[in-house]
């Protein structure tokens, strides 16, 4: 489809307006759910599980309760209704029942007058445990029949298990082919999303008994729909509206305080607040799914990969959440964008002791793509080949099979990619200081060198360091995928006032910091012509827009914005046609009539001659337009549980990094010099938004190759805050140079491709592949640690001890 | 909880003695995150940074006498040609934000083995001047004043005033370890401090033992085998330094590295480091 309106509506689709909230985060303005208030309000607090697993014996709140301040103390036998939820499989409690199987399950609930008495009588609840040993080893979860069983009603530990069989990569007139084979195994660490904003809402009980709550999700509907049966109550009488989103990045599309303070307002009959503070945030959402990988990989003598293998374990920790989906992306997508009739994927989703891990940016591509990323480097280095040209002989592209037999409809240009990413330029040399020279600076524009390997820390004026140079290429499905309709609603309304035609939005849809706010008012003011346009605050007064995951939303909501305001359009013309019959003659066409600059015209734009016929304040007087409508994508279907064929997914979208690193050799530390990225997005809604997701989907991908891991023994937690889960700083994060194509999709609204999670891929396999070519070390886990990447060997019987 | 705010040296001392449970707040950057963590409920705060006594710096006789409310960027900016590891080592320390608050009076009181003041101050041979109203003041020197992981000397009526740092007499180095460019807490740390005159060498290591540690075995080492004229040792000689600051060391292994890997980076620290002092001959 076209753009309507060929004259560009100021701030419309393709300018970059900028956001409401941006300036308010910035100065510290915007309120996010944790500055909810009510008056009369009290806070909730949550009592966790100290063991990862462990039955519960007895569990007596009375001194807590007894607590001056304190006004209700729930346990699971206080839930109103249904005593489970969940997102695919409704296996988790709302509070533990019976026994917990991770470190920080809820096992009660508490409100009270202030936060801090909240706290104390949480703390004031005794449980006595009989702790048992727990499931932490996701490899014996799979494959050990003796491993306990973490839900006991089941037959094994397997959430899902999904293989994707594709030819027949064992067929014996293959091998003559084959010049090389490379197997090796990777490893994942645990990813968190590290939002800024921690889990917050307010429960409000309304009059007829039911409950308003305002949260930061990432999909109200859901919620909602969650919500209700465990509550008791239709769902009508459970309304939810969004309150300021401090990040999410997949970590808030499970629920985490929304039943509790919606429990414990209904109990007292008193609004409930329930903010965590950050040790508690790192418990009270899922993470990324831990990932140990065995790859085949066999190739011909020019490169052309003959056949694939794989096996991907990922430990979705206590409870299903979104594994089951996350298997699905592993399996469908396990080797990547590339060509390959004899394909073997299996898949498996665990269930473990460890913490529940569900959706994070990428959801399952992330985990394979360092895979297979790093086995392309492994079969160019075994040729003698170079990396960019062993992907570009095997890319995919319009019409290639995929391993699950599903076609690429429409441009997959990942040959473009590659060959316009390796024309960008390169950083200049290395110019760190001479060894003796005094101490080392930042990087200040003016200043003589670079900041070195080790950062501010003055451990090197050059010694022991190296520069190398690597590459990934990422493919993600985008919106939901195996036959899921995840429709989303809009609301559009036109009316004068003023004189002047003001267009709103309203949508269920999560602004979750990515922009969607300002793209749903691009496209009503492209759509309807007209300048001013409000988005109205999500809420559940109108349908699901669906969840902001899966880099759905621009398409989705963005889709379902723009349906609607075409409904809006054509109801517009036709009013136009009955109060001014005579505005056309009889050989001209009212669906040749277009809205631009709050009137309408006839043709496509002031350049090709439209002539102005009616402004919309004329057309519309004091009535008021109005069209709801739902967008859905095109239906999917889903894999085969045996053979792992179906045509699973909607869209496709690809991006390409290179990375040049600095590498201490001897310390192990690792200085990202500079990062270029070539990402399709198939149109270019707004060039500032889209801008910063690709820089934080490549930050978020250096933290997970470099530094950010939940670290776990035996299923507990042993890092929980920000001293010691690292993130980039603004010092670790590169320059990042971008070229942004724009390949149109012949399918979506645009024709644009979902664009938030394909950095997010690329970025972690190019920084990896970066480090290896500095350090010559085959660094098969990340995040990378100093003592994998130094050169030197260590002390004792661990340092600089390999994972060959 | 109370919040005491003493507007004068004196004030502070009276209060520390009369409620000796209320805890100091200089900088804050310590004491604020315990409260959030709820790892301390003391029954007050006792908010020293209205005194002025505390927030200057003065040279008495060959030393810094660094009042216990300067802030790390004062350091920085005012400090560096005195005492050059210890500007270092502040311009390691946590964000912009937390070097503007924090002081390193109070890096000592938390006595945390990651303080990255510590190596310096114990390289250097500063002496921590504690006060109390009923027995005035006493000369802790730094290498007796960590007790144990996050416990040191202060009594419970004690106050810190002043730390005392001889002025660089030669040439000083602080190096920290971290696995981000910034704002991170050290894996490790290792200073080293050369006294031209006293022909004399200090060392001090972070991060990897139960309280930071000087070195001296090292120390005694490079003292007989560096060339005090031209600031050269051999080869083998730097490299059995690093061996033996290594050796000094004793780490663990915890989140944010192995004890092995700690052993391995101290060596590499202390061997580049004499490097560097040499180009400063
Ligand atoms: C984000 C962040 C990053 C950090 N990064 C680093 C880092 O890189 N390196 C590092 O070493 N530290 C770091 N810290 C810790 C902290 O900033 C330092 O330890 C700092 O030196 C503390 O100084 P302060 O003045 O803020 O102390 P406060 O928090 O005010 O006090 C710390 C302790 O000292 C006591 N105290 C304060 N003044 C006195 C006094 N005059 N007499 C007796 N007791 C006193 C207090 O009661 C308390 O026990 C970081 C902290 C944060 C929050």
């Amino acid at each position: 489809m076209t753009v309507t309106t060929s004259t560009p509506v100021h701030k419309g689709i393709g300018g970059s307006p900028l956001r409401p909230d941006g300036t308010l985060k910035v100065t510290g303005e915007f309120a996010y759910s944790s500055d909810l208030w009510a008056e009369g309000m009290l806070y909730g607090s949550t009592l966790r599980s100290p063991h990862p697993r462990a039955r519960i014996v007895r569990i007596d709140t009375s001194a807590a309760a007894a607590m001056a301040g304190v006004h209700a103390v729930l346990t699971s036998a206080d839930i109103p209704g249904k005593k489970t939820y969940g997102l695919i499989a409704d296996d988790c409690p709302v509070l533990a029942i019976d026994e917990v199987r991770y470190h920080g399950e809820p096992v009660a609930v508490v409100a009270a007058d202030d936060l801090d008495t909240a706290r104390r009588a949480a703390k004031a609840i005794v449980v006595e445990y009989e702790v048992l040993e727990p499931v932490s080893d996701m490899r014996r979860a799979a494959f050990d029949a003796e491993s306990p069983r973490v839900h006991a009603d089941r037959a094994d530990n397997i959430v899902r298990y999904q293989p994707v069989r594709r030819g027949n990569p064992d067929a014996a007139d293959l091998q003559d082919r084959v010049a090389v084979v490379v197997t090796r195994e990777y490893e994942v660490g645990m990813q968190d999303q590290a939002f800024l904003g921690p889990e917050s809402g307010l429960a409000i009980p309304t009059e007829d008994g039911g409950v308003d709550l305002h949260v930061a999700t990432q999909w109200l509907h859901v919620d909602q729909e969650q919500m209700a049966p465990c509550l008791a109550l239709p769902p009508e009488k459970v309304q939810l509206t969004l309150a300021g989103v401090g990040g999410a990045f997949g970590g808030r599309e499970d629920l985490s305080m929304q039943i509790h303070a919606s429990m414990l307002a209904l109990r007292t009959k008193r609004p409930v607040k329930m903010v965590y503070d950050r040790r508690e945030s790192f418990f009270g959402h899922v993470h990324r799914h831990p990932a140990l990988m065995k790859y085949t990989h066999a190739a011909d003598a020019d490169g052309r990969l003959v056949y694939a293998k794989a096996q991907l374990l990922l430990d979705g920790g206590a409870y299903a959440s979104t594994t089951d989906a996350v298997v699905g992306n592993a399996a469908s997508l396990g080797i990547g964008p590339y060509e390959c009739d004899d394909v073997l994927i299996e898949a498996y989703g665990l269930y473990t002791n460890n913490p529940p891990c569900g959706a994070m940016r990428g959801f399952g591509a992330v985990q394979a793509c360092f895979a297979y990323e790093s086995q392309m480097d492994e079969v160019a280095a075994a040729l003698g080949m170079d990396p960019v040209e062993i992907r570009r002989i095997n890319a995919v592209k319009e019409g290639s099979i995929l391993p699950t037999g599903q076609r690429i409809e429409g441009p997959a240009p990942l040959r473009e990619i590659l060959d316009e990413l390796v024309t960008m330029p390169m950083p200049p040399e290395p110019s760190l200081p001479e060894p003796g020279e005094p101490e080392p600076r930042t990087r200040v524009p003016g200043e003589r060198w670079e900041l070195p390997p080790g950062g501010y820390g003055n451990t090197t004026r050059g010694e022991g360091v190296r520069r190398g140079v690597g590459y990934g290429v990422g493919i993600k499905n985008i919106c939901y995928s195996e036959g899921f309709d995840d429709f989303s609603t809009a609301r559009v309304r036109l009316e004068i006032s003023g004189g002047e035609p003001i267009a709103s939005v309203h949508t269920a849809a999560a602004e979750v910091g990515q922009g969607l706010v300002t793209l749903q008012a691009q496209i009503a003011r492209t759509e309807l012509g007209v300048d001013h346009a409000v988005v109205l605050p999500a809420d559940t007064q109108v349908g699901s827009a669906g969840s902001s995951s899966a880099s759905r939303q621009s398409y989705m909501t963005g889709g379902a914005v723009k349906t609607a305001c075409e409904a809006v359009r054509m109801e517009v013309i036709e009013l136009a046609r009955r109060k001014f019959p005579e505005l056309l003659s009889d050989d001209e066409s009212w669906s040749d009539i277009h809205l631009a600059d709050g009137a309408l015209h006839l043709g496509a734009g002031v350049a090709t001659g439209a002539r102005l016929l009616a402004r919309l304040s004329d057309v519309l007087g004091t009535d008021v337009v109005e069209a709801t409508r739902e967008y859905h994508h095109r239906r999917t279907n889903p894999l085969d549980p045996e053979t792992g064929q179906g045509d699973s997914h909607v869209q496709f979208a690809m991006a390409a990094h290179r990375a040049v690193v600095d590498v201490d050799v001897e310390l192990g530390l690792v200085h990202v010099v500079q990062m270029d990225v070539v990402q399709d997005v198939g149109k270019i809604l707004n060039r500032l938004s889209l801008e910063g997701q690709i820089q934080g989907g490549t930050a978020q991908g250096l933290g997970l190759a470099l530094m950010e891991e939940i670290q776990t023994r035996d299923g507990l937690v042993r890092n929980p805050s920000f001293t010691d889960y690292l993130i980039p700083t603004i010092l670790d994060m590169p320059p990042l140079n971008m070229r942004i194509l724009e390949f149109a999709d012949p399918n979506s609204p645009y024709g644009l491709r979902g664009a938030g999670e394909p950095p997010t891929l690329s970025s972690t396999p190019a920084i990896v592949a970066a480090v290896r070519a500095a350090c010559g070390r085959p660094l098969r886990r990340i995040p990378l640690r100093p003592e994998q990447i130094a050169l030197v060997e260590g002390y004792g019987d661990e340092g600089g001890e390999e994972d060959v | 909880m109370e919040f005491i705010t003493a507007d004068s040296w004196t004030d502070a001392l009276r209060i520390k003695t009369e409620r000796p449970g209320a805890a100091p707040i200089a900088g804050g950057t310590d004491v604020m995150v315990e409260l959030n963590f709820d790892l301390r409920r003391p029954e007050a705060l006792l908010d020293l940074s209205r005194i002025r006594e505390l927030k200057d710096w003065d040279v008495v006789g060959g030393s810094v006498q660094l009042g216990a409310g300067v802030s790390y960027t004062r350091v920085i900016e005012e400090l560096a040609d005195r005492l050059p590891a210890l500007a270092m080592a502040a311009r390691t320390v946590g964000s912009p934000q937390i070097r503007n608050r924090g002081t390193v009076a109070g890096n000592l009181a938390t006595a945390s083995p990651a303080g990255d003041a510590h190596p310096v101050l114990l390289a250097t041979g500063a002496v921590v001047e504690a006060e109390s109203f009923q027995r005035g003041v006493r000369k802790i020197p730094v290498d007796g004043f960590f007790t144990g992981v996050k416990r040191c000397a202060l009594e419970p009526d004690e106050l810190i005033r002043a730390v005392v740092i001889p002025t660089a007499a030669g040439p000083q180095q602080f190096s920290k370890v971290g696995t981000r460019n910034a704002m991170v807490i050290a894996v490790c740390s290792f200073a080293i401090a050369l006294d031209l005159d006293a022909r004399t060498v200090g060392t001090g290591i972070g991060s990897a033992g139960p309280t930071p540690l000087a070195a001296r075995a090292a120390e005694r080492f490079l003292v007989g085998e560096l060339d005090w004229d031209t600031l050269k040792v051999s080869e083998a000689a730097a490299a059995r330094f690093g061996k033996l600051v290594a050796q000094a060391a004793q780490p663990i292994d915890d989140v944010r590295g192995t004890a092995s890997y700690r052993k391995h980076a101290l060596e590499v620290l202390a061997v580049r480091a004499l490097g560097w002092i040499r180009g400063c001959a």
